[in-house]
């Protein structure tokens, strides 16, 4: 079973903030509900936020992550969020005004385009990656699509995305594994488990 | 137990833990989980009204039956259920009543964002505001204990942040319904003829006193005495975001926020040098202090408009602050929502935005196609507005009118507040042509059932409105169903009704895509054949995700085709995406979209 975690000796008071961005269907919600359930595990206040409703329908959806001793808001300010999990490319050059100089970024390489980009009005920015480390030192790149399709399950990349985070979270493994186990469906347990472990791998 | 739960789960807890059994709302983004999750512990029922009228007079009865009703709706709900509203606050409540007014600052999914705490002054009716889960959990059992302590309906407020934040919450086990119900007849009490309502106005303010009293000592009404150079006084969500910025402050945290403490206030307001009042939207803390003689600021330096964050009050009252990292220099286009790959109502909007007609529209998921491309819908004013419109402006238009406007609604639409208006304009012999687009369920708030999809909000089946019949017998002269995947006959059958005479339904009936229930066919996903594609992007008007346009000029030479004279591209679909519902097929002139082999 999960051991004790580390991380009241790490953050006894600082509060944190992890920032999830992308496009609605991609699994964000899910993936920060698990976030925030591993944090809980680990002995931390958390809380989190995002809209619903009109997000749903393929626009923009965001998901603050805010941990540590004792939390009050469920969002943070603009340049004050630690980390940026983008899914998609795109949506990782919206949010930069809610980084600092030395936040760190791990960036989903899919492209998903928005309707001035499907309409010719607009140009996706293929070169966002390079934009991105342009600003920042701390820019870590994953296709999280070809991570869950390894993993055997195309609706893992978001676990796989988290398997990323994780390498950069002191939490246990074996907390991770737990909340995984009780979150999903049995029969898709072992396909983000992997999903997952991959993702920390990559 | 400690548990991980948005605001609105929390509510629903609460509920259940006071031993609330009885429960009744129509859904509404931030609201619409309150009472899901209600509806599936033990023991509860619960039902989705048509609207929020009827919500809260099915919570009224409920409650001068002697139960205690849970009644929740967003903040443009309690508009459509004022009506009751304003005079159960002179009857009481008898058993408790606690209406959940869930806001929307900022109108992440809102036609406005009104601020409902001046229903609570508006309608003398007592309002507690949570700033998260935990409090939301504690606040409504709050609600409960003084609804039935003072016979008053009470006001929980959340906001959008309240009520879809997850915090940590300690759940508790729930307290065993207690049943008070039995028949009273009390006229006095519940027969709001003038002679008795003038007495229970009286009964009102007496109300209003003791609770002025009451809140003096409620204990959710918390003064944090740190540093004394500022203090803020404050409710709800705010709270967070100054503590987070300011935890050196002192504060005065409005547990409940009509009606206020005054004592506590002027004691609170004593202690510090600076007072702020930190509020979303209106002034209503603010303008009550002032009307104390109590020096505060407060909007002269906070916006009136949107939701704050910690950034908004660090900016307000410390100036704003330089970015801190340097934004790349390039155009990041937007990603607004939009009708979703398969959704039915694209080809109905793909029609109607080609008819050069007014369409009077509605709430719902189909209020996006106003948007380009399709920009089929030229207004939404509330939920309903669209019928009474088109016919107010078909009336007005006269000769001009004709054959000229339409109204659209949807089917849950429809049946929260499209009924009156459709008999209206039966009645008054109107003209234009009514499109309901019966998508079988309640799509935008995340399928909610409704009385036209033959099952209760808790699972059982239940009668299936037949929206055709109840058109016909309203007195509408023409009522015609049509298939919104079939491009043709929709634009022959649109065309058709609005030459006609008289008043016309066209029920516009496919499921929506992501509702399963009705789901049987599937259906191949498609290509665009390059060797036959002329780039007139008649597919790419339709505004579908999957299909995206290509220019030559972005394509290495090998792969350009050209098939017309001044061709500048190709459209692409994405089979990842493909619903294959086959609209863009039909608009396609050449035969140039295909089925993936």
């Amino acid at each position: 079973m999960a051991k004790k975690s580390t991380i009241k000796k790490i953050y006894p008071t600082e509060v944190k903030s992890i920032l999830m961005a992308g496009v609605g269907g991609q699994g964000i919600l899910r993936a920060s509900d698990i976030l925030c359930l591993v944090m809980m595990e680990a002995g931390a206040d958390v809380k989190k936020s995002e809209v619903h409703g009109m997000a749903q329908r393929g626009g923009c959806v965001t998901s603050h992550v805010r941990y540590g001793g004792k939390v009050y808001s469920p969002i943070e300010r603009k340049g004050n969020v630690d980390i940026l999990l983008a899914f998609e490319k795109l949506e990782s050059l919206r949010y930069l005004d809610y980084l600092k100089p030395d936040s760190r970024i791990i960036i989903n390489e899919l492209e998903l385009y928005p309707p001035a980009v499907n309409l010719g009005d607009m140009i996706y920015p293929e070169q966002a990656i390079d934009l991105v480390k342009e600003s920042f030192k701390t820019v870590k790149v994953v296709k999280a699509h070809e991570i869950a399709r390894a993993a055997g399950n195309l609706r893992t990349e978001n676990t796989a995305l988290l398997g990323v985070l994780s390498k950069w979270l002191d939490i246990e493994v074996a907390m991770w594994e737990k909340i995984i186990r009780e979150v999903f469906p049995k029969k898709v347990v072992d396909a983000n488990l992997k999903a997952f472990h991959l993702g920390r791998a990559a | 137990m400690k548990v991980l739960m948005s605001g609105n789960e929390a509510i629903a807890r609460g509920a259940y833990e006071a031993g609330i059994r009885f429960g009744v709302g129509y859904p509404g983004t931030p609201s619409t989980e309150i009472l899901e999750e209600f509806s599936k512990y033990d023991g509860v029922y619960a039902e989705w009204a048509p609207n929020e009228k009827v919500a809260l007079e099915v919570g009224i009865g409920a409650a001068v039956a002697g139960a205690k009703a849970l009644v929740t709706m967003k903040h443009v709900g309690v508009n459509v259920a004022a009506d009751p509203l304003f005079t159960v606050s002179y009857t009481g409540t008898n058993g408790a009543l606690v209406i959940i007014t869930a806001d929307d600052p900022s109108l992440h999914s809102s036609q406005n964002e009104q601020d409902n705490r001046n229903y609570a002054k508006f309608a003398k009716i007592p309002m507690l505001e949570p700033a998260d889960s935990q409090e939301a959990k504690e606040f409504i059992k709050i609600a409960f204990d003084i609804s039935e302590k003072f016979d008053t309906p009470v006001f929980l407020r959340t906001t959008t942040r309240v009520s879809h934040s997850k915090s940590v919450v300690i759940i508790e086990d729930p307290l065993p319904e207690e049943d008070r119900t039995e028949i009273r007849v009390t006229p006095s009490k519940y027969v709001m003829v003038p002679a008795m309502a003038r007495i229970r106005r009286l009964e009102v303010e007496k109300r209003m006193e003791n609770l002025k009293t009451f809140v003096e000592s409620f204990e959710e009404n918390r003064m944090e005495i740190n540093n004394t150079e500022v203090g803020v006084i404050t409710a709800g969500m705010p709270y967070n975001y100054v503590k987070d910025v300011f935890p050196e402050f002192s504060y005065l945290k409005l547990g409940m926020v009509h009606p206020l403490p005054e004592k506590l206030i002027r004691e609170f307001a004593a202690k510090v040098k600076k007072l702020y009042v930190i509020e979303e939207l209106d002034p209503f803390i603010e303008e009550q202090i002032r009307a104390m003689g109590v020096e505060v600021a407060g909007k002269d330096i906070f916006p009136f408009t949107n939701e704050f964050d910690p950034g908004v009050i660090e900016t307000a009252l410390k100036g704003k602050t330089p970015a801190a990292v340097k934004l790349p220099a390039v155009a990041i286009p937007p990603r607004p929502p939009n009708l979703c790959p398969g959704c039915p109502h694209r080809g109905l909007f793909h029609v109607l935005g080609k008819l050069k007609a007014f369409v009077a529209g509605d709430i719902g998921c189909y209020t996006l196609s106003f948007m380009k491309p399709l920009e089929g819908m030229h207004s939404c004013i509330c939920m309903g507005a669209s019928i009474g419109m088109a016919h107010g402006m078909s009336k007005a238009l006269k000769e001009k009118g004709k054959g000229k406007v339409v109204g659209v609604i949807g089917d849950g639409t429809f049946l929260h507040s499209g009924i009156t208006p459709l008999l209206n304009m039966a009645y008054n012999q109107g003209e234009a042509v009514i499109v309901i687009c019966d998508n079988r369920t309640t799509a935008m708030t995340g399928m909610q059932e409704h009385p036209a999809t033959g099952y209760t909000l808790q699972g059982v089946k239940a009668k299936e409105l037949d929206i055709t019949a109840l058109a016909k017998v309203l007195g509408i002269d023409s009522v015609r169903v049509i298939d919104p995947y079939d491009i043709k006959n929709t634009r022959d059958v649109m065309r058709e009704e609005l030459a006609r005479q008289g008043s016309s339904v066209v029920v516009s009936r496919r499921s929506c895509v992501l509702f399963k229930r009705h789901q049987t066919e599937i259906r191949k996903p498609l290509r665009v054949d390059v060797n036959k594609c002329i780039g007139c992007r008649n597919c790419i008007g339709l505004g579908c995700p999957p299909i995206a346009w290509r220019k030559f000029t972005d394509m290495p030479a090998n792969e350009i085709i050209k098939n017309a004279k001044k061709q500048e591209g190709n459209s692409f679909i994405d089979a990842d995406l493909c619903t294959g519902c086959t609209i863009c097929r039909q608009v396609c002139k050449v035969g140039a979209i295909v089925e993936v082999e």
